[in-house]
């Protein structure tokens, strides 16, 4: 038996850089393939901010991190939250944050979490690879906190902050779901955006040049709609198309939009990414263990907190918020190993593909080429529905009664599995926006279609956004929700009064 | 190969901007909510920052999302009892499953947001926009604090602060200054010697060929001794001490603590005192407090003694005017103190005293005072105080401010009615 690394829970940068060292062996071994890590040991005010920046080391300055801020230290102070144990940001080299109070337990696994889980995820998953560009994150980042300051010196804070609300308002709809866009640095993005500045202004007065006159009915039919196809990236349409907006504002456009993508792929892959990272700490913790660089004590301590994250309350549970990513995550990524290694009849029916295959590259392979939807769809196994007690709902504003449609059963299977990764079809969960239509020749108004998924119709908040939209625009602004050729609800700002 | 590094020692308020930003947004919101903190609170915690809470709905901000209604499924976990088939009746209200989206404007469910303000934001929020009339008087107030100031170039001075570019361009002078003279017979001498170095060495005039080259070594030799730094050509820069100038305040608490003053009324005086000791303290380095209460006599005490003792008797306001007017002129001279009076009472007077009271206010306290204010705590009629002073106040509405207070909730609007910023 081997002297182990450390017996107590002081940390210190030494043992830090030890047990990096062997966990960043042990990954290397296990076939994690990461960026280079960045640790970062911070306090808990620190912590702190990084929360109200999301995350992000750096950011613009908005009220809204300041709301975020307050209402985290004051739920921190007042003991009614802890704080996360880390922070890691997508970026290369992959910067995480660990906490100064954590023990050195804790720093041990979130070394293994965050250093070896998320960034080697971050690394091989084919939606961060495409969609971010890990290198200039953080360049971009400096770009953008320094073009906003700049803009708050030259027009004032309240006029950025207008700005800024709106798209804030309209992020989701900032996204480019098929083009990939390419990566930039800081430098090259400021040289070009004083070219696109001038660009954009001479392109937006060129499609406004006719002067506005009324349409006549036969006008209107034989003009071509703008856009001639209906557009789902609303802030890039607003970037490239608002006839009223400066420069500047369009660039303050662009910037939300960017920062939006950058998110895009971490909101289709919170079940992979927490159950990847949590299944390499679990592995690799216990791995340390075997080998007996850590003492029972460790791997008791670190057990009763790897527990507690991934707890599943029951839906009736006081405590119950959904699904817990990390416990649907874990199980499945832990299953799939199960399966590959020991696999049952009933898993060699459902995975015949996988089952008595490597464990390692079957995992790798999962990793790399799949998005939350997907995962599920494909992974999911008979076991760990039944593991959760998983059942399926339908709730039909047509029926009075909740129906119960698949439970954990010979019969459910299938339908749970589709349910659940349609749980986390992004395309489900958000309504489905588009700018469908611009008056170029009459009142300059803009017109957007909602399809409706399911009959399910927009929230309270809508007028709300519309005001936003609004801003952006400046002309009158109109949402229809339709299903099939139907409308079935219009919002319009201004309010019509009708 | 990963790098490690200690991140706390670096600035821990990266956020601090956001948060300004927050408070500056939502001003009002968060001023209203100081306000009612303000009544709400009880005495010793008046000052401390704490939990604010503003309306969420205020501070929301919307994204687009699915209303209720229409087809949904859901996937949950931890089945117990459920089949396929099973029919479940929708839970009334809250978790969101209810049908027919008849939730209008009942939406105001939204819970307030909560956050904490420290206490020099709450005392900013407290006393914004307000201002302490009449500050003319920042009297110098001697020896007790100095600055370092620049004060130019001395010839004398510690190493540390010597002026390195002043030193040196000294010293080039001095050497130019002295070595001009040689400088130019050198000139003179070097031009002889090319003269001499043309003509073949047959024919040229040997010795003074070699006076010259003896003479330009020579002075060579004695330009090359002056000293490239002497100790004369050190300049330091000059620090010279200012004395900072430091305002002191006094306030004078004047209570009457007759018979008629019950304890409810003497705590709203106590609150008001301390709104305005608070608000002195942040305009004033020093402050200073001297407290009165007086029946038919008055007396100077400390601070417990005037909230707490009771005494019973009439009432007779002008000697606290005379006390406070002696005490002014003993330890707190008007050329160097800012004087605030500032006297709570429930009106009782004795008859003929009210004139007496005008007569010391208006002929000695107010000339030396920057502000006098007057709080009634009644619910009753005025009585001859009142009027009486209602009419100095018409005659000095620069220095002399009475207001009426019916209950604690009247107390802080009173105070900002009393120092409210005054447009110019």
């Amino acid at each position: 038996m081997k002297k182990p690394l450390f017996t107590t829970s002081e940390w210190n940068f030494d043992l830090i850089q030890d047990v990096d060292k062997v966990l960043g062996d042990l990954a290397a071994e296990f076939g994690l393939d990461t960026y280079p890590n960045q640790i970062e040991v911070i306090s808990s005010e620190q912590m702190m901010d990084a929360y109200s920046s999301v995350g992000m080391p750096i950011g613009y300055s908005h009220w809204s991190y300041g709301k975020q801020l307050l209402s985290t230290e004051h739920s921190y102070k007042r003991g009614q939250m802890g704080l996360a144990y880390e922070i890691v940001i997508n970026s290369n080299p992959c910067i995480a944050y660990l906490m100064e109070e954590n023990t050195m337990t804790m720093q041990t696994l979130v070394i293994a979490h965050a250093c070896y889980g998320h960034n080697s995820f971050f690394k091989g998953n084919y939606l961060f690879r495409t969609w971010t560009d890990a290198s200039s994150i953080i360049d971009y980042l400096v770009f953008a906190k320094n073009y906003i300051s700049k803009c708050e010196e030259r027009y004032g804070i309240s006029a950025v902050e207008d700005i800024l609300d709106s798209c804030h308002a309209l992020m989701n709809y900032g996204v480019d779901r098929y083009k990939r866009p390419y990566p930039i640095s800081a430098q090259e993005e400021e040289r070009r955006q004083s070219e696109r500045a001038e660009y954009l202004q001479k392109h937006v007065n060129d499609l406004w040049r006719t002067i506005p006159k009324s349409a006549t009915a036969d006008a209107q039919k034989n003009t071509p709609r703008f856009p001639t196809e209906p557009q789902e990236n609303i802030l890039y349409f607003l970037e490239k198309n608002s006839p009223l907006l400066e420069s500047w504002q369009r660039e303050v456009i662009r910037i939300v939009r960017k920062i939006a993508q950058y998110f895009y792929p971490q909101r289709q892959t919170q079940v992979m990414n927490e159950g990847w990272a949590t299944f390499w700490h679990y592995t690799l913790l216990n791995e340390l263990h075997e080998r007996g660089y850590v003492t029972d004590g460790f791997i008791l301590e670190f057990l009763q907190s790897h527990t507690s994250v991934v707890a599943q309350p029951a839906y009736d549970s006081p405590y119950f918020s959904g699904i817990n990513p990390y416990t649907l995550g874990f199980a499945m990524m832990s299953d799939i190993r199960r399966i590959c290694e020991n696999p049952t009849d009933e898993d060699r029916m459902w995975f015949p593909e996988i089952a008595d295959s490597n464990w390692k590259e079957t995992l790798q392979f999962a990793m790399k080429n799949f998005k939350d939807e997907s995962f599920i769809l494909q992974f999911l196994s008979p076991k760990v529905m039944r593991d959760l007690k998983l059942f399926s709902i339908v709730d039909n504003d047509e029926e009075d009664k909740i129906r119960v449609d698949a439970i954990h059963n010979e019969r459910g299977f299938r339908k749970l599995r589709e349910n659940l990764a349609g749980q986390y079809n992004l395309g489900n969960r958000e309504p489905n926006i588009q700018v469908y239509n611009v008056e170029v020749r009459g009142d300059r108004s803009l017109t957007l279609y909602h399809y409706m998924h399911n009959r399910r119709p927009l929230g309270d908040s809508t007028p709300e956004v519309l005001k936003h939209l609004h801003r952006l625009w400046g002309f009158d602004v109109h949402l229809h929700s339709v299903d099939g050729n139907d409308i079935k609800q219009s919002f319009h700002c201004p309010q019509q009064s009708s | 190969m990963s790098y490690i590094i200690d991140r706390r020692l670096n600035a821990k308020n990266k956020s601090a901007v956001n948060r300004q930003r927050f408070l500056r947004r939502y001003r009002e919101q968060i001023q209203k909510a100081v306000s009612d903190a303000v009544n709400e609170r009880s005495i010793t915690d008046i000052d401390k920052g704490g939990k604010i809470s503003i309306p969420g709905r205020d501070i929301n901000e919307p994204i687009i999302h699915h209303g209720q209604g229409g087809y949904n499924e859901r996937v949950l976990p931890g089945n117990k009892q459920f089949s396929e088939g099973d029919k479940i009746a929708r839970p009334q209200g809250g978790s969101g499953q209810g049908g027919g989206g008849k939730a209008s404007d009942s939406g105001e469910g939204v819970d307030d947001f909560s956050f904490t303000l420290s206490q020099e934001e709450f005392l900013d929020f407290m006393f914004d926009g307000l201002e302490l009339p009449n500050l003319v008087k920042r009297q110098l107030s001697g020896l007790e604090e100095f600055k370092s100031v620049r004060g130019g170039i001395a010839n004398e001075g510690q190493p540390g602060r010597m002026n390195i570019v002043r030193s040196l361009r000294s010293a080039n002078m001095r050497r130019l200054a002295l070595t001009g003279g040689k400088r130019r017979q050198l000139q003179e001498l070097n031009a002889e010697l090319a003269e001499l170095e043309k003509i073949p060495e047959a024919h040229r005039d040997y010795i003074r060929y070699r006076e010259v080259v003896e003479l330009i070594a020579k002075l060579e030799h004695s330009i090359s001794k002056i000293p490239w730094l002497d100790t004369f050509d050190l300049k330091y820069n000059l620090m010279i001490k200012q004395p900072i100038p430091r305002s002191k305040a006094v306030m004078f608490c004047i209570m009457d603590v007759s018979g008629s003053m019950d304890q409810a009324t003497k705590d709203i005086a106590k609150r008001f005192f301390i709104l305005l000791y608070l608000f002195l303290q942040r305009n004033y380095e020093k402050t200073e407090i001297v407290f009165i209460r007086h029946h038919t006599s008055a007396k100077e005490v400390d601070e417990d003694e005037f909230f707490h003792s009771r005494e019973t008797g009439g009432t007779v306001v002008s000697s606290a005017l005379q006390l406070m007017q002696e005490i002014i002129k003993d330890r707190y001279s008007p050329e160097q103190w800012n004087i605030y009076g500032a006297q709570a009472s429930d009106g009782d007077n004795w008859g003929e005293d009210s004139d007496v009271c005008r007569d010391i206010l208006v002929d000695s306290l107010l000339p030396s005072c920057q502000y006098f204010s007057y709080i009634e705590i009644t619910n009753n009629e005025h009585q001859a105080l009142w009027n009486v002073y209602e009419s100095i106040q018409q005659q000095y509405p620069e220095s002399f401010a009475l207001q009426h207070i019916r209950g604690v909730g009247d107390i802080y609007p009173v105070f900002r009615e009393l120092f409210h910023k005054k447009v110019a």
